[in-house]
């Protein structure tokens, strides 16, 4: 009981707030709506016991992902009401083919509840051990079948990481940095210098 | 009422399409808006996810929790360097109306 009353929570949640986020008319409500749909997906995976890949979602999703487009949204000055001119003439269009995708989605569910295909049993390489936690199993499985998807997996953060880097860094000329070994080996005697002014003369600087 | 036992692999399949069909239709409402067609983006990479670790648990099989972490992973990397692209694009142009980026021949 208690667990179909939380799949309809979830799941009703998670669309609500799925709809909301390409709905919002400001884009900050947008990414709030984003990371509440991400939690509720999580709940639906702690669900049938992928808590591993749950809590990455909410780690790696609502603490990375979800904070870098609220940093990027509240950054760029930008007239969100001239973004929205389109939304009315493109929603014909939009809800047609959202239409088409979901009665083809419907047709599918509806062929599997007739028969659905037959496919083959999995070989059990991978098959979850009784008595062994998720985060055992993923661990055990992804540091000895999947080690070199691993390492390409991480190759792939380190390649985007630097890309971002390099594509947003730029050298300004405007400013005026602060030059420490300048600033360090300066002497006394090149800073300062002894004047002795006629009375009634100024000094020139 | 319904028992805990009528939860089915059908019923996370169900959700997930009509999260991926939030998604397109996300990108094809906000045509103008990079911003909410790259979130559109991620709403569909969840639908995945959530239907690899469906399927994962309904078939016994870890690898599909496995390759939803790869997906994860690669979803993290098109954020970060669509953001990128997003930020440079706004300092030139000062705009992000995506519908005329049809200027960027060198």
């Amino acid at each position: 009981m208690i667990q179909a009353f939380a799949f309809y929570l979830f799941a009703v949640l998670v669309i609500a707030s799925g709809a909301f986020c390409i709905l919002a008319r400001n884009p900050v409500h947008s990414v709030l709506w984003l990371i509440v749909a991400f939690f509720n997906a999580a709940g639906l995976m702690v669900l049938v016991g992928a808590e591993f890949i749950a809590m990455l979602l909410v780690i790696v999703y609502v603490g990375a992902v979800a904070v870098l487009f609220l940093f990027v949204v509240m950054m760029l000055d930008i007239d969100f009401a001239e973004l929205r001119a389109g939304f009315v003439r493109n929603f014909p269009l939009g809800i047609a083919l959202a239409l088409v995708l979901v009665s083809e989605l419907v047709l599918g569910l509806g062929a599997l509840k007739v028969g659905g295909l037959k496919l083959g049993a999995s070989d059990g390489s991978a098959m979850t051990a009784t008595g062994q936690s998720n985060i055992e199993a993923i661990g055990a499985l992804l540091y000895s079948r999947y080690l070199f998807v691993f390492e390409a997996s991480g190759m792939i953060l380190l390649v985007a990481m630097i890309g971002a880097i390099v594509l947003t860094h730029r050298q300004r000329s405007d400013t005026r940095g602060q030059n420490i070994s300048r600033q360090v080996a300066r002497r006394p005697d090149e800073a300062t210098r002894n004047e002795r002014p006629e009375v009634g003369q100024g000094i020139q600087l | 009422m319904i028992g805990p036992s009528s939860i089915g692999i059908e019923h996370y399949i169900v959700v997930s399409s009509i999260l991926f069909v939030l998604g397109v239709l996300g990108i094809f409402l906000n045509r103008k808006n990079v911003i909410i067609i790259l979130m559109a983006i991620e709403l569909i990479l969840l639908a995945v996810n959530l239907n690899f670790v469906a399927f994962s648990a309904f078939l016994h099989d870890l690898t599909g929790q496995i390759f939803a972490m790869f997906v994860l992973t690669v979803a993290a990397g098109e954020a970060a360097i669509g953001l990128a692209i997003l930020v440079i694009y706004f300092r030139r142009r000062g705009t992000i109306a995506v519908d005329d980026v049809n200027r960027m021949k060198g």
